[in-house]
Formats: structure tokens, sequence, C-alpha cells
């Protein structure tokens, strides 16, 4: 276990250098000055030089590369230009908000997936399954960018049940949660149900059914178990688009945390800012999903993890 | 009488799909209203028998927006996803029939550009790049050519080894004619599904992008832009963000449907 522990670490370096290196690239080879950007095209010359020097960037790409990556070793991704604060504080300050959320709206999403999906698949065919198969086609093909002013609407405006915007204790968190969790629950309750239908199928599911178990508690206790690979498989997948997603639902709820900071990052031209937040959504995302694969070696004893 | 229909997600899809498209081309020509004109007296009207679906902060016609945001939407998404699919399918050939370091040097790229979680990559390129179309067809292309990529390798390398494929090389076939006759038609199904999956896809992400102010530019009527700025006014005037809510919604409902639909009928899960 440690061993692979270790060699997936390791195997995470060439994908951080990778990562790292593409995200300098985009800031730093694609066809755009930040500095004049950041003036504006009326800027004295002189005001462009000085910025360029105090950014570095009068120096050649291969120099600024190498320092970029030291920088990176350390921990330093540069200071803000319009906050006058170094990056990886404003990074830090809002982190813990980001994952706060992608959290809630993973939650979100197992609770509502595993009841529609067993409802489904208990009974495919059956009226209780058309019914949380149409939530299910309704919920993937909603917008992030619709179903949170909808929920807005709704929960905050009209009844007045819950705050609108901002973080703060619970009920800050729910309908952004919602808002973030509904696609995944939709793709998840779609699968469970074809795993449920596939399962019941099975040679060890009639044993089940023949020792004297009850359908029910036959699906519960050995049809639902073996369902769980495929549904660790799909979060899986999908963390990327839930990580992704947290950056809209930030926007829309104006949750504080690095989804805003980037967006606010881009409208200000603060580049060292854009640059940091890219990077730590990508390094994030690609430890997350290491993280998902031990975790498939732990539901799943067939996987072996050597 | 009953007609039972074998495919209903296909047929649902169809319907949906053929809808929008036809909406998008008639509609503005049909609907004559202009949705760039201004009318400071119907600002944030309600729906009315001229206004169907209302007028904006601006006192803008709601249905024309939507109609010729259908036109960006649905443009810029089969653009994005014809180009994606020829580069991505280009780059997941070359690989899965070079082999060895190439093909090693391609995955680790896709890879690379696969750990920047969902539009991520879009939005850094756009934000550089700078707002309008070209540039968010290219941050869109950016992040999409990858799925095609994968499947069009995937498919090559298993289908190289078949029988009928192995007699065409021993007769002499070259590389670029097994290719074309041989290997790609193999993948057409699923690359069907991927692209009309990608349709539905690349009209969300373009939305997003617009709704964060990285794509289409105000007044240039956008889905995305409308919803942004629909939201100031949630509570007097909800038809304001209903109605392009409901036009992203609905299109990738049913480019989803068929998708669902093709795969169903090719035997292929995208």
């Amino acid at each position: 276990m440690i061993h692979y522990l270790v060699r997936r670490l390791l195997a995470l370096v060439p994908v951080a250098l990778g990562v790292a290196t593409l995200t300098f690239a985009i800031i730093h080879l694609v066809p755009g000055d930040p500095v004049v950007a950041m003036l504006g095209e009326t800027a004295a010359p002189a005001d462009i030089v000085g910025m360029r020097h105090q950014l570095g960037l009068d120096r050649p790409l291969l120099e600024q590369y190498a320092a970029y990556l030291g920088g990176l070793a350390v921990g330093d991704l540069g200071e803000s230009i319009s906050y006058r604060k170094p990056v990886s504080q404003l990074i830090a300050e809002r982190f813990p908000a980001t994952i706060e959320l992608a959290a809630a709206g993973l939650l979100v999403a197992l609770l509502l997936a595993f009841p529609l999906g067993v409802i489904a698949g208990a009974n495919p065919g059956g009226g209780a399954d058309l019914a949380a198969m149409s939530f299910a086609i309704v919920g993937i093909s909603i917008p992030h960018i619709y179903l949170g002013p909808l929920l807005m609407i709704l929960f905050s405006l009209d009844l007045r049940w819950l705050p609108l915007t901002g973080r703060g204790g619970f009920e800050h968190l729910v309908l952004p949660a919602i808002t973030l969790g509904t696609a995944l629950a939709a793709i998840l309750a779609r699968m469970l149900r074809q795993s449920l239908i596939r399962v019941r199928a099975s040679d060890y599911m009639r044993t089940a059914l023949s020792k004297g178990l009850s359908a029910r508690s036959a699906l519960l206790r050995h049809g639902l178990k073996n369902a769980l690979t495929s549904v660790v498989t799909i979060v899986g997948l999908q963390l990327g688009a839930l990580l992704s997603g947290t950056l809209i639902t930030e926007m829309i709820f104006s949750w504080p945390g690095i989804g805003r900071l980037l967006i606010s990052a881009i409208g200000a031209r603060d580049y060292p800012v854009v640059e940091g937040c890219v990077l730590t959504f990508a390094i994030t995302y690609v430890i997350v999903n290491m993280t998902t694969d031990l975790v498939y070696a732990i539901v799943d004893p067939r996987v072996r993890i050597s | 009488m009953i007609v039972r229909i074998r495919n209903p997600s296909l047929a649902i899809g169809v319907t949906t799909v053929v809808a929008i498209v036809l909406a998008a081309i008639l509609g503005p020509m049909l609907f004559r209203a202009d949705p760039l004109s201004i009318d400071l007296a119907n600002t944030l009207a309600g729906p009315s028998r001229v206004h169907p679906f209302g007028c904006d902060a601006l006192g803008r016609d709601v249905l024309a927006r939507v109609l010729y945001g259908a036109r960006l939407s649905l443009s810029i998404s089969t653009v994005v996803v014809a180009i994606s699919l020829v580069v991505g399918s280009m780059i997941g050939a070359t690989a899965a029939l070079s082999g060895g370091r190439i093909d090693n040097l391609v995955m680790r790229g896709v890879d690379i550009v696969l750990a920047f979680p969902g539009i991520l990559l879009a939005i850094a390129l756009a934000a550089i790049l700078g707002p309008g179309l070209i540039d968010l067809a290219i941050a869109l292309t950016a992040m999409g050519w990858t799925g095609y990529a994968r499947i069009v390798r995937g498919e090559v390398l298993t289908l190289r080894e078949r029988d009928y494929v192995l007699a065409a090389e021993s007769l002499g076939a070259s590389r670029s004619r097994l290719l074309m006759r041989h290997l790609l038609p193999g993948v057409a199904g699923p690359l069907a599904v991927q692209a009309t999956f990608g349709i539905g896809g690349i009209i969300g992400a373009e939305a997003a992008l617009s709704f964060l102010g990285l794509g289409a530019l105000p007044p240039t009527p956008s889905w995305g832009n409308m919803l942004d700025a629909g939201r100031a006014f949630l509570l007097v005037a909800p038809h304001l963000t209903t109605a392009p809510g409901l036009a992203i919604g609905l299109s990738i409902l049913g480019f989803n449907l068929l998708g669902d639909g093709i795969a169903q009928k090719v035997g292929h899960r995208a």
C-alpha cells in the first residue's frame, strides 16, 4: 500500500510540471500584452517599461520560466497587482470556501442519487423509474447559471427561507450546494440504475434470493454494494465538472472562494492571481483524482493496488 | 391507435433539435423585432402580444434576443465541435498508428490538458485572448479536442488488429488508405455519439463563458450574457432569466437525448 502510494505520488510530478508549464504558456505566450491590457492603450511608454520590469516580463522567457518554477517549488506564486499581497496568501484565504462548496455539492449529489437510482433500478419500467429518470435527464440538462437564479427566486426571494448570497452558516450553503450537485446527482442516479439492473441478473443475486432473502434486502445488501464501484468511477470522472462548477456557482452566489477570485482577477487583469488560481484548480483536480483511485481500491477489493 | 416508439430518446431528441435549429434559422425572419433596438418606454415590460417574452432593462424584445442567441449558440457550438472533431481525430489516429514514443508523448499531452477541470482551460484562454467570438471559439476548441483524440486512438488501436484491416495491410494498402477506408468508418459511430453530446456541452460552456463576461459581449445577444444581465432583476422581471435559461436547458436536453438515442442505435456508449 505504502509502495503504491509513493509511486502514485511520484507519478504526480510530471503531470504537475506539465500543468504548470501549460499555465505559464497560456499567460506568457498567447498573443496579447498583459501590461498594455493592465495600463490601457494610452499609457505612457515609460510606465509600460516600468511595469514590465516590475513584473519581470522584460527578462528572457526561459529565465522567467525558471524563476516561475523556482517560486512554485517553494510555494511562491508571485504578488498580486491589485491586492498588493502574495498570491499564495490570497488563495490560502479562499481555498477552504471552495472546498466546502465542492464537498457540499458532492454530498447533495450522493444524497439525491442513491434514493433516485435505487427506486428506479428496483423496478425498471415502472412509474417511479420513469419519474426518477425524467428528473435525471432534466437535472443533467439544466445549466448552473439557470438553476442558481431559479433557486434564488424560489427559496430566497419568494419563500424567504434561505439567504440570497454570501458565505455563512449552514443556510448559506444549501442553495449553492444544490446548484452545484444536481447535475452530478442526475448522472449518478442514471448510472446507479443501470448497475442495479445489471446486478439483478447476476448469479449471486439469484443465490441471495434462493436462500430466502427478500427482494428488497437482497438488492440493498448485495446489489447496492456491487453497484458502488461504478458510482466511485463516475464520481471520479465527474469531479472535474464539479470543480469547474464551483467556479460558476461561486459567481452566482457571491461565494468567497478561488473561483470568484479568479474571475475578478481576470476582470482586473491581475495576471499573477489568474495564473495562481488556474494552477491551484488544476493541481487540486489532479490530487483529487489520485485520491479517487485509492478509494476505488478500498471499495472494490478486486482492484489490486500494485 | 398507439404507435410504439422503439427509441423514444432518439424521437424526442430529433424533434427538439430540429425545432431549435428551425427556430434559429427561421425565427428571426418570422418574428421581425430588432434584438438591439432600445425602447425605454418598455423597460422590464412583462410578456404581451407585441412582446411575447417581454422586454429587458433597456426595453429590448426578449424573444428576438433569444432567437438571435440561438443562432450564435448553435453556430459557435457546431463550428467548435467540427474543428475539435477533425483535429482531435487526426491527433488520435496519428498517435495510434505511430505508436511508441509519439503515442506516449501525445497521450501525456492529452493528460495534461485533461488535468484542467471542466471549462477552466477555456476560461484561462479566454481571459488572455480577451472577449470576442473568434477567441471564444478558440478557447472552447482548446478544451474540446481531447475527447475525440482519446476515442479515435482507442478505437484505432483495437480495429487495426482486426482481420479485415490486417488483410488490407498485407495487400499493400498505404497508411492513409488504411485510415480513410478501413479505420475511420469503424470509429464513426462512437464519434457521432461524442459529437452530439459535445454540441450540448459546448452550448453550456459557451453560455457559462458569456455569463462570466468572457464570451459574447453585450449588446450582442447570447443566452449566457442575457442570463447574467437578468440576474439583477430576478424579483421584478423573472422572464429575463427564464427565457434564456429555458433555451439553454432545452438545447442541452435535446442534444443529450439525441446522443442517447444515437448511442442506442449504434450500440456504443460515449
